[in-house]
C-alpha cells in the first residue's frame, strides 16, 4: 500500500484503491506487484517510459485489460475477478463491472467518439441508455458541459469535422456527463498536434482546480508538476518512485527517474 | 406479370430481411461465438456459398418440406402443404444469410476498435452495445456488400420458378407460351428487372447517404 501522506492525513475517502497487480500478456510480465491508492480530490499523475506499463495499469481500473491477479476496488467495492476455462482472468460478474465502468470517466488517447453520432449525441448516449437519464435533462447538462469545454457551436457536428482538440475535449464533456466519481486520463493529448495540446491541457488543469478525482497517464511532465497531487513513476512493471511532485521533479531519488526526467527535458 | 413481380418483391424482401437476421447473428456468432459455434458458421457459410444456388433451391425446397413432413407424421400431425411463398422466403433467406454473414463480419472488423473499446469502457451491456454502436457503426462499411445481396436477391428469386411458384419469371413464361410472343414478354420482364434494379439503387444510395452522415466524403467537401 502507498497512499500519499498528505491525503491520508486529511481523511478524504479512498477512490480508488489497487494492490499487488500483476499483469500478464502470454509470456509478457507488464506489471509486477503495483499496489496505488487516489482519495477523493486526488491528482494522481502516472509517469513512465514507453512499455513501462503505465497505460496498462490505468485500463486495468475499469478492467478494459483484466488483471492476471490483485485487488482492485473502486469506491470500496472490490472488483470481482475468477479464472475462465482458459485460465484467464475475468470478472466474475458483469454487472458489477458494467456498473463500475458507469462511475468511470475514460479518456482515451486516440478520443474514441462515435463517429455516427454528433457531438451532443455522444455526451447524452451513456446518461440516457445506461444511467436511465430523461433526454431533456441530459441534453441540458451536456449543453452545459459543452459550452464549458468551449464546443456549444458543435454541439450537431459529427466527430469525423472536428479537430483532434476538439473531439479530444467533446470526450471530456462525454466523461463528465456521467458524473463520474473518478476521471481516467489515457495519455490525453499524445495523438495531438503540438498547437491543439494546449487547449485540452487547459480543460484538464480547470477539472483539477475544482479538486475533481484523477488519474493521469501522461507525458506531458510540466503539466504533470503542476497539476497532481501525486506523481508515481513506473519502471519495467514496477514502481520505481512515487511522491508528490516537488519530490519527483524537484529532488528525484532513484537514478532511473533522473535520467527520465533529464532526457524529457 | 404484375402479379409475378409482386411475389418476386416479396420474396426477395422477406429472404433479404430473414438473410440480414441470419447474417448479424452469424457474424455475431464467427467473431465472439466459441469455437464449436465458429466450426458451425464456417460450415455453413462454405456450403451454402459453394453450392450452385439452384442445387440449393432444390435441395432444400423438396428435401426442406419433404423433412418437415416427416418429422410432423413422426409427431403423430398431418401432412401440410409447404407455402409455396414461405418456402421460397426460407430457401433464399438461409442462403443470402451465408453471403450476409460473411458481408457483416468483415463490416464489424472495419469499425475503428476504440469506439467499440468506449463503449465498453462506459459500462454498456454486450446487447446494447451491438444495437447501439457497433451495429450502426458498421453500417457504412457493411450498405455496398449488403446492397449487391439485396440485388441478387431480387434476381435469385427467378430461380423459385424451377419449383413451380408463380414469381415474375414463372408467370412471363406460362404468359408467353400461351400467346407464342415470346420476344414480347421476356423483354418486359427484363424491363421490370431493370426497373426494379433502378428503383433500389436509388433507394439504397439514400440509406447509404444517411449511415455514412458522420464520415467525410473521400472526394472532400464536408456533409
Amino acid at each position: 500500500m502507498s497512499p500519499s501522506t498528505a491525503e491520508a492525513e486529511s481523511g478524504a475517502a479512498e477512490a480508488i484503491h489497487i494492490e499487488q497487480l500483476h499483469k500478464k500478456f502470454g509470456d509478457l510480465h507488464v506489471l509486477k506487484g503495483v499496489s496505488l491508492s487516489a482519495r477523493d480530490g486526488d491528482v494522481v499523475a502516472i509517469i513512465g517510459g514507453s512499455g513501462s506499463g503505465k497505460s496498462t495499469l490505468l485500463r486495468c481500473i475499469n478492467c478494459l485489460e483484466n488483471p492476471t491477479s490483485g485487488v482492485i476496488r473502486v469506491n470500496g467495492e472490490e472488483i470481482k475477478l475468477k479464472a475462465d476455462s482458459h485460465g484467464h482472468t475475468v470478472p466474475a460478474d458483469r454487472r458489477q463491472i458494467e456498473r463500475i465502468r458507469s462511475k468511470l470517466g475514460m479518456v482515451f488517447q486516440n478520443f474514441n467518439l462515435w463517429s455516427h453520432m454528433t457531438l451532443i449525441e455522444n455526451v447524452i448516449e451513456v446518461p440516457v441508455h445506461v444511467l436511465g437519464v430523461k433526454r431533456d435533462k441530459a441534453i441540458a447538462t451536456a449543453e452545459a458541459l459543452l459550452d464549458r469545454v468551449g464546443l456549444a457551436d458543435k454541439r450537431d457536428v459529427y466527430p469525423a469535422f472536428m479537430s483532434g482538440g476538439q473531439q479530444q475535449r467533446g470526450a471530456i464533456a462525454r466523461a463528465l456527463a456521467i458524473q463520474p466519481r473518478v476521471m481516467l486520463f489515457d495519455e490525453p493529448t499524445s495523438a495531438l498536434d503540438p498547437e491543439l495540446v494546449g487547449e485540452v491541457l487547459k480543460v484538464i488543469a480547470d477539472l483539477a482546480e475544482e479538486g475533481r478525482t484523477m488519474i493521469l497517464v501522461t507525458h506531458e511532465m510540466k503539466f504533470a508538476r503542476e497539476v497532481a497531487t501525486h506523481v508515481v513513476y513506473l519502471y519495467n512493471g514496477l514502481i520505481e518512485e512515487e511522491g508528490p511532485p516537488e519530490q519527483i521533479f524537484g529532488a528525484p531519488k532513484s537514478e532511473r527517474l533522473k535520467q527520465f526526467i533529464s532526457n524529457i527535458h | 406479370m404484375l402479379r409475378g413481380l409482386f411475389n418476386s418483391v416479396q420474396i426477395a424482401v422477406g429472404a433479404f430481411g430473414i438473410g440480414l437476421l441470419i447474417g448479424t447473428g452469424g457474424a455475431y456468432g464467427k467473431l465472439y461465438g466459441g469455437p464449436v459455434m465458429r466450426d458451425l458458421l464456417e460450415v455453413y457459410t462454405t456450403i451454402v456459398r459453394a453450392v450452385p444456388e439452384l442445387v440449393l433451391i432444390l435441395l432444400l425446397y423438396f428435401a426442406g418440406t419433404d423433412l418437415i413432413n416427416r418429422v410432423l407424421e413422426a409427431m403423430g400431425y398431418a401432412r401440410i402443404d409447404v407455402n409455396g411463398l414461405v418456402a421460397g422466403i426460407w430457401v433464399l433467406a438461409f442462403v443470402q444469410g451465408a453471403y450476409a454473414t460473411e458481408v457483416i463480419r468483415g463490416a464489424i472488423l472495419s469499425v475503428p476498435q476504440g469506439q467499440i473499446e468506449a463503449a465498453r469502457a462506459y459500462g454498456m451491456s454486450p446487447g446494447m452495445m451491438l444495437r447501439r454502436i457497433t451495429l450502426p457503426a458498421m453500417l457504412p462499411f457493411a450498405i455496398p456488400g449488403l446492397a449487391n445481396l439485396w440485388l441478387i436477391a431480387t434476381k435469385d428469386t427467378a430461380l423459385l420458378a424451377i419449383v413451380g411458384f408463380n414469381e415474375l419469371t414463372q408467370e412471363t413464361r406460362t404468359a408467353a407460351g400461351q400467346t407464342k410472343a415470346y420476344f414480347t414478354f421476356f423483354m418486359a420482364a427484363g424491363a421490370l428487372y431493370l426497373a426494379l434494379t433502378l428503383v433500389s439503387n436509388v433507394i439504397i444510395a439514400r440509406i447509404e447517404r444517411w449511415s455514412r452522415r458522420g464520415t467525410p466524403s473521400v472526394a472532400g467537401g464536408g456533409r
